[in-house]
């Protein structure tokens, strides 16, 4: 409890991070209350098509060219996006914890492969290794995530090599192996702890990323076909773009301010738990 | 310096096996036949395609003969041929490739430019209003979806204003030749290549203002000022001069993920490159050349950050070659 008031003691000094993330617990919050808000869901033919915003107080942000009711799109469209953004950033951690952590505990020859191994992962472009996987795995909430998750864990081996390249030579481990324990107990219960807060502060970036991506892929239509995310309506709202622009604008700006909070939450985060890194 | 050429070339040998090999194993974790995942279920794959395909890749023989194969076709740059574009994959890739080249060019230069003149100008004004607005600026570059701003500018220049075309890569049968080709192929190219850069140029805004405020501590700035020089001219060629290799090195790590970005832009732009081509290969489901465009340009980045090393090892002879 007391670390916690520390945190946010170090975190509200950051007076845009903290807009940050008031702007993402709305954004929770829409998602949480999305079926409530609009329990018909974002494809109920609401109204006549092609209302703009402020046509129709009941229809705020307007309707698409099939009458469907835009904001009640965008408020489930926030669910996909956070939910991806999750889940990938969980896999990408998952895989890069392992294989950094693994890497810089053992060093030596199995540093090495891991780290070649890491390196051809950083070389295949990701978005376009991204396609490929989604399109060979069938699009869908589970595979869109697991594949973003892949593109994007090298950064936290990285990351997590260099923290246990590091710590492992300190006393507190180096005591741990005299006492007798195991290798994993000592990665797990002496290491990990330790080198987790620079990766606590990569992960909104890593959400936001996933995101972005998410939201690309859903625009190519390689989104989950089920869902209506952001994604999906900028890329339906791109065939009537000359006409109707606000359908593409709208849940564009929808991914701009939740990305941007994200980043800008992830900069509190930074100056919370990496106090000494703190530059001009 | 010819040891360090190839050794460096020795290394990139195994990275592009590793990723050949991903490929593969890709390929060979979809659900079901390799050859049916090879050409996609739209109905479209004849007998003779599926046959030929098996034949390609050796789809019939046991795994590892399978690897062989898929290694030595690719090697031999032997890709298989595409019935829907009728034209063998590798002829086609090389034939969309420098529309790619010459966007990923346009942008990076756009975005290295452009970046370090705001890292500058914030570095300058360091702590300052307009420091906080190139800040600001950065920001929202950072944070904005490359295919949603590339749609927004054609909003706004091609629709409502009519100052610039909306894609191609140049007038179809306007027959400009010379330096009025040149001109209309910039015009075309301005969008997509700015949309493509943001991203970047945040980055580079970033990264150089935070160089120039490392160099600017450095005690030959102090002499540089001491010696009556406009801050102006200090910030431009004392200290951008020593601040711009972190931003340089960043731009080669960037080639792969530029890559990525320009499908995207391509299909928004409707812009003949290999980008455009993938999504085409996603809507036809020709999943042979979609995994060829992804091979080649994994390649490509390869050679692509090889050359970069060997620049630096060149330009900078602090960088270890023995």
């Amino acid at each position: 409890m007391r670390r916690l008031t520390e945190f946010w003691r170090l975190y509200r000094r950051n007076l845009p991070a903290v807009f940050g993330l008031g702007f993402l617990a709305i954004v929770v919050v829409m998602a949480a209350v999305a079926d409530i808000l609009y329990p018909e869901g974002p494809w109920d033919l609401a109204t006549r098509p092609f209302l703009w915003p402020g046509d129709r107080a009941q229809y705020p942000l307007g309707s698409d060219m099939l009458g469907r009711d835009v904001l009640a799109g965008i408020v489930h469209g926030s669910r996909v996006s956070l939910l991806i953004g999750i889940v990938a950033t969980a896999v990408s951690f998952v895989i890069g914890i392992f294989v950094g952590a693994i890497a810089g505990y053992f060093r030596a020859w199995v540093d090495d492969a891991l780290m070649r191994f890491t390196e051809i992962f950083q070389t295949i472009p990701p978005f376009m290794f991204l396609i490929v996987l989604v399109a060979i795995f069938k699009p869908s909430v589970a595979t869109i995530s697991l594949a973003i998750g892949i593109v994007s864990w090298p950064t936290v081996a990285r990351l997590v090599r260099g923290e246990f390249i590091a710590l492992r030579e300190r006393d507190f481990v180096q005591a741990g192996t005299v006492i007798g324990m195991s290798n994993a107990r000592i990665i797990l219960t002496q290491i990990l702890p330790n080198a987790l807060p620079p990766v606590i502060v990569t992960s909104s970036v890593l959400v936001a990323t996933a995101i972005i991506n998410e939201s690309a892929l859903s625009f190519l239509g390689l989104g989950d076909p089920n869902l209506m995310s952001w994604g999906t309506m900028i890329g339906a709202g791109r065939e009537v773009l000359r006409n109707a622009w606000y359908l593409t604008a709208l849940p564009g700006i929808a991914i701009l301010l939740t990305v941007l909070a994200l980043n800008l939450a992830g900069d509190g985060l930074n100056d919370a738990l990496n106090p000494r890194l703190k530059s001009g | 310096m010819t040891r360090y050429i190839v050794r460096r070339l020795l290394q990139a040998i195994p990275a592009i096996f590793g990723i050949i090999v991903i490929n593969f194993f890709v390929l060979h974790l979809a659900p079901g036949d390799a050859a049916d995942v090879l050409a996609g279920e739209a109905g479209a794959a004849t007998e003779a395609y599926m046959e030929q395909l098996r034949e390609t890749f050796g789809l019939d023989q046991p795994l590892y003969v399978q690897l062989y194969e898929y290694v030595a076709n690719i090697v031999e740059l032997n890709l298989g041929y595409s019935f829907r574009h009728n034209m063998p994959v590798f002829d086609l890739i090389v034939d969309r490739l420098p529309a790619t080249l010459w966007l990923m060019l346009s942008a990076i230069s756009l975005a290295i430019g452009l970046g370090i003149l705001l890292g500058v100008t914030s570095a300058r004004f360091v702590n300052t209003t307009i420091d906080r607005v190139c800040s600001v600026l950065a920001l929202l570059c950072y944070s904005t979806p490359v295919f949603w701003i590339g749609l927004m500018m054609i909003v706004l220049f091609s629709v409502k204003l009519g100052w610039l075309p909306s894609g191609g890569f140049e007038t179809i049968g306007a027959e400009h030749a010379g330096i009025e080709r040149l001109l209309d192929i910039l015009e075309h190219t301005l969008m997509p290549a700015l949309s493509l850069s943001l991203f970047y140029l945040a980055v580079y805004a970033r990264l150089m203002r935070a160089s120039m405020l490392e160099v600017y501590r450095l005690d030959f700035v102090t002499t540089a000022h001491a010696k009556g020089l406009s801050p102006t001219r200090v910030a431009f060629k004392h200290v951008l001069r020593n601040a711009l290799l972190p931003v340089v090195t960043m731009a080669g790590l960037h080639l792969g993920a530029l890559l990525g970005g320009a499908i995207v832009v391509e299909v928004v732009f409707s812009w003949p490159g290999i980008g455009r081509l993938a999504f085409d290969a996603i809507l036809q489901r020709d999943l042979n050349l979609l995994l060829s465009v992804l091979v080649l340009s994994s390649v490509l980045v390869i050679l692509a950050n090889l050359a970069v090393d060997l620049i630096y090892a060149w330009l900078d002879p602090r960088i270890e070659i023995g």
